[in-house]
């Protein structure tokens, strides 16, 4: 069981996301986060898709998703070089004065933005990658009592030269 | 010039060469039938309800390989078609299903008869769309016939807002359509196929494991060319039964959880198994890890998402049945099987398929008095779901004149009777028989007025038990007789612990020659095997309506050899 990555071209029309969303859930595949958007082309969204799964639930999962009528392309991203990125609002409420400062210094050392402040609470932008997230969170939550987090799901695009994730 | 929605979709059924829909009117469908019914082309069947529309529906696509098309309402109208969507998906049948829907400005507001049908279906159906725009309507439509009828086939749904089908739009109905993400596998890898063939060719024990893939591609005879050339014994699934003929002197039988015992022992035992067009759904595999251990296996199918889902095989292959028997055929060299089909006969020997015939009538009787009714003639079978489908499966024959249609997917009760209509309406001069149950014949009992108000004389073959007799079988081999709710002649004053039939039983409603009577059918009843050909024969004299033959079977009967669900195929049970 491994976290893998599916970058999916669909048709841009009603119903489109119910139907990938209902092919994971009705055969209870392990989805851990989807986003979709569209493309430079309007007519055509992509959506970036993380699982967990098996290799042979894996090569199933990417046979189901093919076979759709409206799905146009399927991309198996878990093994090519690819930049991701995952937006990530947390908010840290009821800070003392040196709670805000710490909250500061840790925006630092994991390169996010303070994008807003108030008199007890500090809120923090991140794009980072999900696990640079997921440590980010796991610190917030060990240091802090009250915090409230909001997340976008990873994007992905394959790399032109690099390869970084 | 700009023609209404209804009209175009007309128009499209016409140039689709579709001359017959089956058909129950609504409010929201009202427009398109006041079309139908200013146009002669196509015939209308109404059904008595919606379910045993979409069967009847199945049973004319599968027998014909047209399209089944059909028109229901909004609302319950479509709602009672999902069992059949879902059996069509399953068994791959192509059907294109116009559901009406409430004007598009309604839709949300939980207005009257509004189902959100597209939603419900998604995960039963090929391909699904709300037409949301007039113009897109030609397209759609043409998709429609176009996805239910390519690569593996299937059910598709339209749902037809009101509005849509009185607005002027488009006239043309276009005369194809690209679809960027429908991409259908018609070439064969000659390199992975070559790879197969060497397997087939350096085996000892090699088998040939045929699916429903078969009979859907019509490939039945490249594959008894095939087998023949080299000599292969052959087994087949349940939908695959017919792939090759039951008088084929390689055809061993059915395998799976009712399977002949040397065709289950010849799947443990070989050293290759060349399968072509089948899911491995676990009836056919029984416990995986057990499931042909001493095999390669090779698995040739037209649907990628078939391949190494439930067995993970050694030679894949995506293609359709024809194309790659073509080139198997073209290979094919005469291999030395003798002494491999000799151990097969051996088994057969041993256990062969046989039922007792010393007390009384047997399915295995009545289903030998159908094939000598029918030998040598065209007839096409359909069948219900449960025990007596076992028993058709395993002693029905079949051959180049006969087909068998069943729901073998989803296993839909209530299947067979409106899909023998459905196949009788289609081929009103080839003999249909009705093989069904007590239970399942009465899930659409009331499919009967269809079938005399369009003069099909379907011979419905119905094995009366007094029992849901599939689950009885199992409460009586696995549940220490604990016949819940299985027991058909059951009433509120019966005694709460039964175990079993006795003379105190009370008196089985309703009574079949009876009510086959009072909807203007004939009723016959067999309780004796001399009396079997002689009502199959009174049968086939009534060509205006339908004729029930009641067979009373022994309420306790059970179809062997049977494997326990989730266990090796080796285990069966044979006594």
């Amino acid at each position: 069981m491994k976290n893998r990555w599916i970058a999916l071209y669909v048709e841009n029309q009603v119903g489109v996301l119910a139907k990938v969303s209902g092919l994971f859930s009705g055969k209870s595949y392990n989805l851990q986060s989807l986003t979709v958007g569209t493309t430079e082309d309007e007519t055509v969204s992509r959506m970036t898709i993380c699982v967990t799964s098996d290799d042979i639930t894996f090569e199933q999962i990417k046979k189901q998703l093919n076979r759709m009528v409206e799905v146009i392309k399927v991309i198996d991203l878990t093994n090519v070089p690819i930049h991701m990125k995952e937006i990530l609002f947390a908010k840290v409420l009821h800070c003392s004065t040196a709670d805000k400062e710490e909250v500061f210094q840790i925006a630092q050392v994991f390169n996010v933005q303070v994008a807003d402040i108030g008199k007890d609470s500090v809120l923090l932008e991140c794009k980072l990658t999900e696990r640079r997230n997921n440590e980010l969170i796991a610190l917030l939550k060990s240091k802090y009592k009250t915090i409230e987090v909001v997340r976008g799901g990873a994007v992905a695009i394959e790399s032109i030269s690099t390869s970084c994730r | 010039m700009d023609i209404t929605g209804r009209k175009l979709v007309v128009k499209a059924l016409q140039e689709e060469g579709v001359d017959t829909v089956f058909g129950y009117p609504g409010g929201m469908v009202t427009d398109l039938f006041d079309e139908l019914y200013k146009q002669d082309d196509i015939r209308v069947i109404l059904p008595r309800h919606e379910q045993g529309l979409i069967h009847e529906a199945e049973g004319y696509a599968r027998s014909t390989g047209k399209v089944g098309v059909c028109i229901v309402t909004s609302g319950p109208g479509a709602t009672n078609i999902i069992t059949g969507l879902a059996d069509a998906h399953y068994d791959n049948i192509p059907l294109v299903c116009i559901t009406g829907q409430v004007p598009l400005n309604l839709i949300g507001n939980d207005a009257f008869q509004e189902v959100d049908i597209v939603g419900m279906t998604r995960s039963v159906t090929k391909y699904g769309v709300t037409v949301r725009d007039r113009n897109d309507l030609g397209k759609i439509l043409k998709m429609a016939f176009h996805i239910a009828t390519t690569g593996k086939p299937g059910p598709v749904l339209i749902d037809l807002p009101k509005d849509i089908q009185t607005t002027p739009g488009k006239a043309e109905y276009p005369d194809h359509v690209d679809i960027r993400g429908y991409k259908i596998n018609e070439g064969v890898h000659v390199g992975q196929l070559k790879k197969a063939y060497k397997l087939l060719k350096s085996a000892k024990r090699p088998l040939i494991l045929a699916g429903g893939g078969i009979n859907i591609a019509k490939a039945n005879d490249k594959l008894a060319a095939f087998a023949e050339k080299m000599q292969v014994p052959v087994v087949t699934t349940i939908m695959g039964k017919g792939a090759l003929s039951a008088h084929h002197p390689l055809y061993v039988g059915n395998c799976g959880m009712h399977g002949r015992y040397a065709a289950n022992m010849a799947v443990m035992e070989c050293d290759v198994l060349f399968s072509i067009g089948t899911r491995f759904n676990d009836r056919i595999t029984g416990d995986l890890n057990e499931f042909a251990p001493k095999a390669k296996i090779v698995h040739i199918d037209v649907d990628t998402a078939s391949i190494s889902r439930n067995v993970v095989v050694d030679v894949p292959i995506v293609a359709d049945a024809n194309a790659a028997l073509e080139k198997l055929i073209e290979w094919a060299e005469e291999k030395k099987t003798a002494s491999w089909r000799k151990q097969i006969a051996e088994w057969d020997k041993e256990n062969p398929l046989e039922m007792r015939r010393d007390r009384g009538m047997t399915p295995q009787m009545i289903m030998e008095g159908i094939n000598h009714s029918f030998a040598g003639e065209k007839a096409i079978y359909v069948t219900d779901v449960g025990q007596h489908q076992m028993w058709a499966t395993q002693y029905i024959d079949l051959d180049e004149k006969k087909q068998l249609i069943t729901s073998g997917g989803l296993g839909t009760m209530g299947f067979g009777f409106p899909a023998a209509v459905g196949a009788k309406i289609g081929n009103p001069d080839t003999p249909v028989v009705c093989i069904t149950g007590d239970g399942g014949f009465q899930m659409n009992i009331q499919e009967m007025a269809t079938a005399v108000v369009q003069g099909t004389p379907v011979i419905i073959c119905l094995l009366n038990n007094y029992y849901l007799g599939m689950v009885r079988q199992m409460q009586q081999l696995f549940y220490g007789k604990r016949y819940e709710a299985t027991c058909l002649r059951r009433r509120k004053n019966c005694p709460p612990m039964c175990k079993g039939p006795s003379d105190a039983c009370p008196k089985y409603e309703p009574d079949f020659v009876k009510l086959a009577e009072s909807y203007g059918a004939y009723g016959i009843r067999v309780e004796k095997e001399e009396e079997i050909e002689a009502a199959i024969a009174e049968a086939r004299t009534h060509t205006d309506a339908p004729t029930i033959i009641e067979f009373m079977i022994a309420t306790e009967e059970i179809v062997l050899p049977m494997v326990k669900s989730g266990t090796a195929m080796s285990q069966m049970i044979l006594k």
